[in-house]
């Protein structure tokens, strides 16, 4: 690589005033745009091919090959490419940009529409086609209920798979879990509601239902545990590897067994990263829509009982509501969109700025 | 120490919550639309009924009005489709099934007999929904089609609105080169099995793609139960879809006129769709009524493409905690207070012979 | 379910057992918590199994019922009696709006990557890598709703434009109507899967050493050959890595596609008239109508998805292993 270099360059061993190389101006960059911008203007508007979209693009297109032409004459050609990969790396920004920010433009405009007292507090039971009002109250206690027993279940569960791991696995056992924890992660929410409706809503359910299958919010509960495991298993994981081994090495030499070292010394230390990955993991779950729509069905009454009946979720309120041919059902999705994207966001934030605050955590 | 305080913290939130969500309710009062305080024979106690998506708006609005008059009563439709309500009845988790169409000899019946405890099941002939032939069409208002046009549109032999066989129908409309969308149903639906099987008896050289609950003619765009098809075609210009007249109405659709055996072209009114129930014949036994219509009816002034949506409910052997329910709010729906609540919705009332035939068949019940 | 007996009999003393005396040990505390954590441990490779075996348990009954080949059959008439269904099309649409959705995303997400970790001043970078990291907690129904409700129409836009102007390729030939097509689901997916594959590349550029950068600045590299020459050839597992996981997400999403494919059960390569279907999407919106041969076709093609993103996964976690031996970093 280094030889290439040298030969690409071979100026550089000149006298003093061509130590210093020939850059463009600072005002180049503008020019070219706004050459740019006219030429793209006068190619689009001027041969009737399209409109003000395909002109910023032609635009851009011209500005980035005219950028890196200007600079490969002036500055040479390694200089010239180096601009143009500067360019296409800041546009790439500039165009995930404009999709997200249309997203969260659409979002807060449109759910705001609907976002009130009553919205949040009823429910959907006797609202048909026809009816302005109805709300997402029922849907609020359906995500709130399943997010939460499904964090019951997770959170010691992972925490401790973490700690074997960590702390007792050896070997191929070890090996195999933390392989299959990280494989786990990319399942499907799909197949997670798959494997609860195979498995408890067809299978177990109903031994204690006469026969009948038994939809509810705790099959729901239990598929965003399916989904939420691998990722409180993963963050505990590392949190824990974290630890410094002179505290384990210090509660040993004071002879308090391995078990109590881990309990009251290790995860009280790991605890805030613990913390923000539970969190975190909630959060994903709580936006997952398929598994809801599998074994928990949907309600448009209010279910406070996650065991029996059908529930709902603020994910499948959207998902149903997105497909009501009612005048009304858009504002109510979008209303509920927003309260769920409150919900998940502040879950995030919350997390995210605990982990700030981890001192473990770099 | 630590975890414990983030434990604690995260308990309080969560009581916060929950206490902040304690103050929700279901919409138990009156609702603003004016509903009839028509006279029901109030039962008590929960109904789990479960089917097509067709009569959904009916059933929310019967649902409606029948709850806030039995304060004691709770009825859950959920309108997920004729198939998924016909095996929950015959699953014993809907204690009866709306369905689009008659249960099937064999197999759906001796299903459903069992489970009525080797009683025969029952149709009830409730909700008369006439399909409305609903499009985008900037420009054009009164659209006619002939079934043959239909049926060519629908399995992409007509591409484009100024095609030859809509000019035909529409001999002094001005078309548009706009292309057709046409939408059909992705789930199976008795709507779609109603329409093809229309399409099968009107325009035999033409469809030939048989009669049957999911859809399988080649091309077009396909969309989740009705409401999505209805909302896809308010979205696109050029759309034109099959769907249940209320659903058009809610989104204020252009519906065509479609021609009918005496060779006129009718609107959808519900006079029209009435007059082709009218010519059904009940093939049904006892309290049993099923009907078959006529799609070719040369009656005048018939609208042809008609949805007849039952509820399928055990003869006998409901259980004893239901009964009285099942009893009640089925008689309210056939009464002629419940069928007229059905016209502002944009269903066709039941003819008056066939309604008072149902009625007593709901009073039967046991 | 959680009587799992594959508790291996514990080593005499292993590395990690430190100073621990063998001494007077309460045998019953330790050996219980040691046991409940290897239970909990177990638990994962039990679901990974459970998995598998119930979908396959559920899936059995529609398979042997089924009157065409599972494997070639494109359309899903799972519901008619004898039943017809096969995964030719879901499966291919699956993939198909799943590479799409990569080759748009991918490219622009290692820009975002570069700019936020090279690039962009750190007083800007971090928080906007902060929203990035927001956005992938976004839950797909909403990106889903905005594809159908508000997007719809510059893609409309955009496949009458590449129709017009390369209609001859027969990705483009489609002469319209455009409304919900392969091109609509493939770019929200594109546009959902970019902040994942975005912070995990990230991390990943973030942790060249810094010697490889310098080194190669001091030699007088441009920035761009900087990054050319040191910091992605550092990060290439790390970015493989980061792409499969984004496949994994895009194959395995529902509810977004659900609401953006036109379900159209056909294999074809058409991008933009009306067609489109996934595994996943196939199940979420037939489910609520299936009949029991329905449902247990469409766990059917859960099983085939589960598959699917298992290998995938399997391959990206192996990457990812291979790189961390010689690294030691995380990922």
């Amino acid at each position: 690589m280094t030889a290439q270099v040298d030969t690409e360059r071979p100026v550089v061993i000149a006298s003093g005033d061509q130590l210093k190389a020939k850059r463009l101006p600072t005002w180049a960059p503008v020019a070219v745009a706004a050459a740019a911008i006219v030429l793209a203007a006068g190619l689009v508007m001027g041969t009737g091919w399209g409109g003000p979209v395909l002109t910023g693009v032609v635009a851009a297109v011209l500005f980035i090959v005219g950028l890196g032409v200007a600079g490969g004459v002036v500055e040479g050609r390694r200089a010239g490419s180096n601009r143009v990969a500067t360019t296409l790396i800041y546009s790439a920004f500039l165009l995930a940009l404009a999709p997200l920010l249309s997203v969260a433009f659409v979002l807060v405009t449109k759910g705001f529409e609907r976002l009130d007292g009553n919205f949040l507090g009823t429910s959907m039971k006797n609202i048909s086609a026809f009816d302005a009002n109805g709300g997402a109250y029922h849907a609020i206690i359906g995500t709130l209920e399943q997010a939460g027993i499904a964090t019951l279940i997770t959170v010691p569960l992972g925490i401790a798979g973490a700690i074997y791991i960590v702390e007792y696995g050896r070997g191929f056992l070890a090996n195999a879990i933390r392989f299959f924890v990280d494989v786990m992660t990319g399942i499907p929410s799909i197949v997670a509601g798959l494997f609860i409706l195979s498995f408890w809503v067809f299978v177990v359910t109903p031994i204690f239902n006469d026969g009948r299958p038994g939809y509810s919010g705790f099959a729901a509960a239990l598929a965003l545990s399916v989904l939420m495991l691998p990722t409180v298993v993963r963050s505990t994981e590392e949190m824990l590897r974290l630890v410094p081994g002179a505290l384990r090495e210090g509660a040993y030499a004071l002879g308090i067994p391995k078990w109590k070292t881990i309990m009251k010394i290790v995860l009280p230390t790991a605890g805030p990263g613990i913390v923000t990955g539970c969190m975190l993991a909630v959060a994903r779950a709580a936006g997952e829509t398929a598994p809801v729509l599998l074994v928990a069905g949907g309600n448009p009454a209010i279910n406070f009982s996650p065991f029996s009946d059908n529930q709902s979720s603020l994910s499948l309120y959207v998902f149903e509501q997105a497909g009501v041919a009612s005048q009304y059902a858009p504002a109510r999705a979008w209303a509920a969109a927003l309260t769920l994207v409150v919900i998940v966001l502040t879950l995030t934030v919350l997390a995210k700025l605990l982990a700030r605050r981890n001192k473990l955590a770099r | 120490m630590k975890l414990k305080r983030h434990g604690l913290l995260a308990s309080v939130a969560l009581c916060a919550t929950l206490a902040l969500a304690a103050c929700g309710s279901d919409n138990e009062e009156p609702g603003g639309s004016g509903v009839d305080a028509s006279k029901a024979d109030c039962a008590t106690g929960s109904l789990n009924a479960r089917g097509s998506s067709a009569q959904k708006n009916a059933m929310d609005e019967w649902i409606k009005a029948y709850q806030q008059q039995c304060s004691g009563a709770t009825i859950n439709y959920q309108g997920d489709g004729s198939g998924a309500g016909i095996t929950a009845f015959t699953g014993n988790t809907a204690d009866f099934a709306g369905s689009d169409a008659a249960l099937k000899d064999g197999d759906e019946t001796t299903k459903a007999t069992t489970r009525c405890g080797g009683n025969a099941p029952l149709h009830l002939p409730m909700v008369v929904g006439p399909i409305a032939m609903a499009y985008n069409l900037e420009g054009v208002k009164d659209l006619q089609l002939s079934p043959a046009t239909i049926a060519k549109i629908f399995s992409g032999a007509v591409k484009t609105w100024d095609a030859p066989e809509i000019k035909a129908d529409n001999p002094s409309a001005t078309l548009p080169s706009t292309q057709i969308l046409a939408i059909h149903r992705q789930d199976s639906s008795g709507t779609t099995e109603n329409f093809t099987d229309y399409l099968g008896k009107t325009a035999p050289d033409v469809w030939t793609f048989g009669k049957g609950k999911d859809w399988k003619a080649p091309g077009g765009q396909a969309e989740q139960k009705s409401d999505g098809v209805a909302g896809a075609i308010k979205k696109s210009a050029g759309a034109i879809g099959y769907v249940e007249l209320s659903f058009a109405q809610v989104n204020a659709l252009s519906i065509a006129k479609v021609k009918n055996g005496a060779g006129e072209y009718t609107a959808l009114t519900g006079e029209a769709a009435g007059k082709t129930i009218s010519g059904a014949k009940v093939t049904g036994t006892g309290s049993d009524l099923k009907l078959t219509i006529d799609y070719t009816t040369k009656q005048a002034g018939a609208y042809p493409l008609i949805l007849v949506t039952y509820e399928i409910v055990c003869s006998k052997g409901n259980p004893a905690d239901k009964l009285p329910l099942i009893k009640s709010f089925l008689t309210f729906t056939a009464s002629s207070a419940g069928q007229k609540q059905l016209e502002k919705l944009g269903y066709a009332p039941l003819p008056e012979e066939t309604r008072a035939k149902v009625e007593a068949a709901a009073k039967t019940l046991a | 379910m959680a009587t799992t007996t594959g508790v291996p009999s514990p080593p005499a003393a292993g590395p990690g057992e430190g100073g621990s005396l063998p001494r007077k040990r309460p045998l019953g505390a330790e050996m219980l918590f040691r046991g409940t954590t290897t239970a909990a441990g177990t638990m994962v490779l039990v679901i990974i199994v459970a998995i598998a075996v119930f979908l396959i348990w559920q899936a059995v009954p529609a398979l042997t019922d089924n009157d065409a080949n599972f494997l070639t059959e494109e359309n899903w008439y799972a519901n008619d009696n004898p039943p017809r269904f096969g995964i030719a099309a879901t499966a291919f649409g699956t993939v198909l709006t799943a590479v799409i959705a990569l080759l748009l995303a991918v490219p622009v997400a290692l820009g975002i990557a570069l700019c936020l970790s090279h690039y962009a001043p750190k007083r800007v970078a971090t928080p906007l890598g902060f929203i990035i990291d927001l956005l992938a907690a976004v839950p797909s129904v909403v990106f889903g709703l905005w594809g159908r409700d508000y997007f719809f129409e510059p893609v409309q836009g955009l496949s009458r434009f590449l129709h017009e102007n390369l209609g001859w390729l027969p990705i483009f030939g489609s002469e319209g109507p455009y409304g919900k097509s392969v091109l609509l689901g493939s770019i929200v997916l594109a546009i959902m899967i970019l902040p994942i594959v975005t912070s995990l590349s990230r991390e990943v550029f973030m942790q060249t050493p810094a010697q490889n950068e310098e080194a190669a600045l001091a030699l007088g590299a441009t920035k761009w050959e900087m990054i050319r020459t040191a910091v992605l050839p550092f990060g290439r597992p790390g970015i493989i890595a980061s792409v499969m996981l984004g496949l994994g997400r895009a194959l395995g999403e529902t509810i977004a596609l659900a609401l953006t494919l036109g379900g159209v059960y056909k294999v074809s390569f058409d991008l933009i008239g009306p067609g489109g279907t996934s595994i996943a999407a196939n199940i979420a919106t037939r489910f609520g109508e299936a009949n029991e041969v329905g449902r247990s076709a469409l766990i059917a093609s859960g099983l085939v998805l589960f598959a699917i993103t298992l290998v995938v996964n399997m391959i990206a976690r192996a990457i990812v292993y291979r790189r961390r031996e010689f690294v030691g970093g995380s990922a």
